[in-house]
């Protein structure tokens, strides 16, 4: 199907290749195909894809490549590195530096989530120790405003409305309210529109006349396709876009958009919406994002989640475990608690490279509500059975059935998969140290 | 029987004009692009909802009054040659649109050599089309062509109308289904932002103009506002609508809903959902709770099952129509905002893939821009030869 990995592709093409003596350019040409497909599939606009798959393609034909044992990876990798180039090498930050107040202005298309976006920014300004009002320049979609003021609300920021005004009037009285109120910054939540709207673009060009704004951030969906192009370059030749903001990336979508929007415009992504809970905005990481792209998993941001969530202690007394195969089912319910903390399951594992594939078909299998029988069984059991699962045998595992109200097959299939998760997780601890001691990411914390 | 059949004949029973049969032949994607004409700005858009109500509903005549006088004339006396400046006047706004480009390469009286058709699939993966769906699209023509001996790129405009049509039409009934003489139940589905509350009050508007008793169930109990904005569409529309309080259970409203519609003996009942991304499993197994409380109480319903899908929206709508259809099982597509630039593209690679037939296009932001999906017109409009 349409979703597999850029490296699983790439796999195929030079397994294809491997009784040939080298590699020569037509197979460069071959697996340049293979990237121009899994790129096109993310969604990344047409013409981008085309310059470059050119740039790629010179890099690729050079020697290293060729006389490369794994040319596979290779291209992969210089793949890997232009995409990380292109979406602007480095994390880009909001201009929050000028004038009290300092003035954002959310602009976007119908539903790309600027509503949201705007409550979500609030919410992460106030952590940085600033003081926001949103503005309610949407004055056309019913409830739109009431929608903001639900917002502030629940984030507990102010909202400053004057009704069904002219959004111009508006945006200027934010500021002089904010002045007064001792807020520093204004953001603006204006209507979507569409680009081709002349009527409307000339409005928001004079909100920006108005309040010159320091940040005008397009919000954009990160499911949109080949139009996202058109959209922002639209965006862009009217109001000057200083930044971007992804929304809706915690779907499976690969986001091909966002590299198309940065390409075409120039204009750096600075925060991507991970989340319907207010506090899911998170900053941009281009390689990261490169990652996404080529479906070849996000192991950055997991080992970021793992050490937020996890006791340093206790992971290294862990990691000791695991790796001299001392981890008993009391270890593996406290993990399993531990990762439910680090957020949903799916979205965990599709951080892990190789899994995207194979996740498609486990849809549903991972499941928060089986974690919850998991633990009902484990907590059914002795300290000893836990202990020592050998223990368990036919009475046993109805007694544990009975008290967790499974069926013996469930405490089959559990003692079965904590038996191979201690494998993999050796296997995985073992990696990690490795890694370690090269001085490379340090060890790997994988609870599981 | 389809469901606007059931309704125009119960129209012309009832001896009251059927308005929207003038404009039956037109196409139905020209009417898609005359919006992008003349984009109403706010003033005369959803906002002052006793413009849009006033009008004839799909009636063209009062539709362009309400934009531009001078192109009213025009069309009345050019009539259908009015409709096709129209559209081109809209095409001219969209420079980037796929019609115009396949019909300046097939025009080109070029030979048809593999650039020709390399270029021709490229436009198709533009229109977010997809990969899969161009190259297949494209082989098939190609093969037809050869077939046919054709050796000029301008014999193969008929070719590529004809598949895409294929596609389209092939992928299922069009119509909107009903029971036959009791309560409609039409659940309307989709990620956040896919335009599902304002497709609803259009749905509500266009139902309530057959005279058809709607009620509206506020079955998105989560985002903020979301229950006050349909409140204010229901307002505009006048129908009811049944709601609960912000983040009660959704099953709930669902159940209550259809009780109430039973005793006020309504004919439609159009269930709005939250807006979730298909990968939330547990979301989905929401949306899935409410299908099955609506099957409990009406065995044969929801009739409809309405996934809503932005026009823009790139190749991940295919992982939104399966992840829908496994837990709602969809019946069909209303693709909004096609008055933007995007095309919609996808929705021929979302027919082959699971032949899942659009319905409704949603092509402005007034009361009425909400229109049967042609998929004839969708192809004509696309590969439009006319001058």
């Amino acid at each position: 199907m349409a979703f597999e990995g850029l490296s699983d592709r790439l796999q195929d093409v030079f397994r294809k290749l491997r009784g040939k003596g080298k590699i020569t350019e037509d197979d460069v040409k071959i697996a340049m195909r293979e990237v121009r497909l899994a790129l096109l599939e993310a969604d990344v606009n047409f013409k981008v894809v085309k310059d470059f798959i050119s740039r790629v393609s010179e890099r690729a034909v050079g020697q290293e490549v060729l006389q490369s044992l794994t040319p596979g990876q290779q291209i992969v990798k210089i793949v890997y590195d232009e995409m990380a180039l292109l979406m602007g090498g480095a994390e880009s930050k909001l201009n929050l530096t000028s004038r009290t107040p300092v003035v954002f202005m959310a602009v976007g298309l119908q539903g790309a989530g600027k509503t949201t976006t705007v409550a979500k920014l609030g919410k992460n300004l106030i952590k940085q120790g600033r003081r926001p009002v949103l503005v309610a320049c949407d004055v056309y979609r019913p409830a739109a405003i009431k929608q903001l003021q639900v917002l502030g609300e629940q984030t507990g920021i102010p909202v400053f409305a004057m009704g069904q005004g002219n959004p111009v009037d508006i945006a200027k009285a934010s500021i002089e309210y904010a002045r007064s109120n001792n807020r520093d910054i204004v953001i603006l939540d204006t209507a979507g529109r569409l680009h081709i709207n002349e009527e409307l673009m000339d409005e928001l060009k004079n909100v920006k006349a108005a309040v010159n704004p320091d940040e005008i951030l397009l919000i954009v969906d990160a499911m949109t396709g080949q139009d996202a192009v058109n959209v922002a370059e639209n965006f862009n030749k009217d109001l000057t876009l200083t930044g971007v903001i992804l929304t809706k990336l915690d779907g499976d979508t690969r986001g091909g958009a966002a590299l198309s929007v940065k390409a075409v415009t120039g204009c750096p992504i600075k925060m991507v919406g991970m989340g319907e809970k207010l506090d899911a905005l998170e900053v941009f990481y281009p390689e990261r994002m490169a990652s996404r792209i080529l479906g070849m998993g996000d192991v950055l941001s997991l080992v970021e989640k793992a050490q937020a969530n996890f006791d340093e202690k206790k992971a290294k007394e862990m990691e000791r475990k695991i790796r001299q195969q001392e981890f008993t089912l009391e270890d593996f319910l406290e993990q399993m608690q531990q990762v439910r903390s680090m957020g949903p399951l799916q979205d965990l594992l599709g951080m892990i490279p190789g899994l995207g594939k194979q996740l498609k078909g486990m849809q549903g299998e991972f499941d928060e509500k089986e974690i919850i029988w998991v633990e009902a069984i484990i907590q059914s059991m002795t300290r000893e059975e836990r202990r020592n699962p050998a223990l368990i045998n036919g009475s046993r595992k109805k007694r544990i059935a009975k008290g967790s109200g499974t069926r013996v097959q469930d405490v089959n299939r559990l003692l079965k998969q904590f038996e191979e998760s201690r494998k993999l997780m050796k296997q995985f601890a073992d990696m990690g140290h490795k890694k370690g001691k090269k001085g490379g990411m340090g060890p790997l914390k994988f609870p599981f | 029987m389809a469901f606007f059949d059931r309704l125009r004949r119960k129209k012309q029973d009832t001896k009251i004009q059927p308005v929207e049969e003038l404009v039956c032949e037109e196409s139905l994607l020209e009417e898609a692009i005359v919006p992008a004409v003349d984009l109403s700005g706010p003033e005369e858009t959803i906002c002052e909802p006793v413009d849009a109500m006033a009008s004839e509903p799909f009636d063209e005549d009062s539709m362009s009054g309400q934009d531009e006088a001078d192109e009213e004339d025009d069309q009345q006396v050019e009539g259908k040659k009015g409709f096709f400046s129209r559209l081109k006047l809209g095409l001219t706004k969209t420079r980037k649109n796929i019609g115009e480009k396949i019909t300046n390469l097939v025009k080109s009286n070029r030979k048809l050599d593999d650039e020709f058709w390399e270029e021709l699939e490229e436009i198709l993966i533009e229109a977010d089309v997809g990969v899969n769906t161009s190259l297949e699209l494209v082989k098939s023509v190609r093969d037809n062509a050869r077939r046919q001996k054709m050796n000029e790129s301008s014999q193969v405009m008929a070719l590529i109308q004809e598949e895409v049509r294929k596609l389209l039409d092939s992928s299922g009934d069009l119509s909107l289904r009903s029971a036959d003489d009791k309560l409609t139940v039409i659940l309307v589905v989709g990620v956040n932002g896919a335009g599902k509350t304002t497709s609803i009050a259009k749905m509500a508007y266009r139902f309530k103009n057959y005279d058809q008793k709607v009620i509206i169930a506020a079955a998105d109990t989560f985002r903020a506002a979301a229950i006050d904005q349909l409140q204010i569409w229901a307002d505009r529309v006048g129908v009811e609508l049944i709601k609960h309080q912000e983040g009660s259970d959704p099953g709930a409203v669902v159940y209550d809903a259809i009780n109430a519609a039973r005793a006020r003996k309504a004919d439609i009942l159009i269930i709005d959902t939250a807006g979730r991304l298909q990968n939330k499993n547990n979301l989905m197994k929401e949306i899935s709770k409410i299908r099955k409380v609506i099957e409990k109480e009406i065995p044969g319903a929801p009739h409809e099952v309405l996934l809503v899908l932005d026009a823009c929206t790139g190749q991940n709508a295919i992982s939104q129509a399966r992840l829908f259809e496994e837990a709602t099982g969809v019946t069909g597509i209303i693709l909004t905002k096609l008055d933007g630039t995007a095309k919609g593209g996808i929705v021929l690679a979302i027919a082959r893939e699971l032949e899942m037939p659009v319905k409704l296009v949603g092509i402005g932001e007034k009361m009425n821009d909400l229109r049967d999906f042609d998929p004839a017109a969708f192809a004509a409009a696309l590969f439009d030869e006319e001058e």
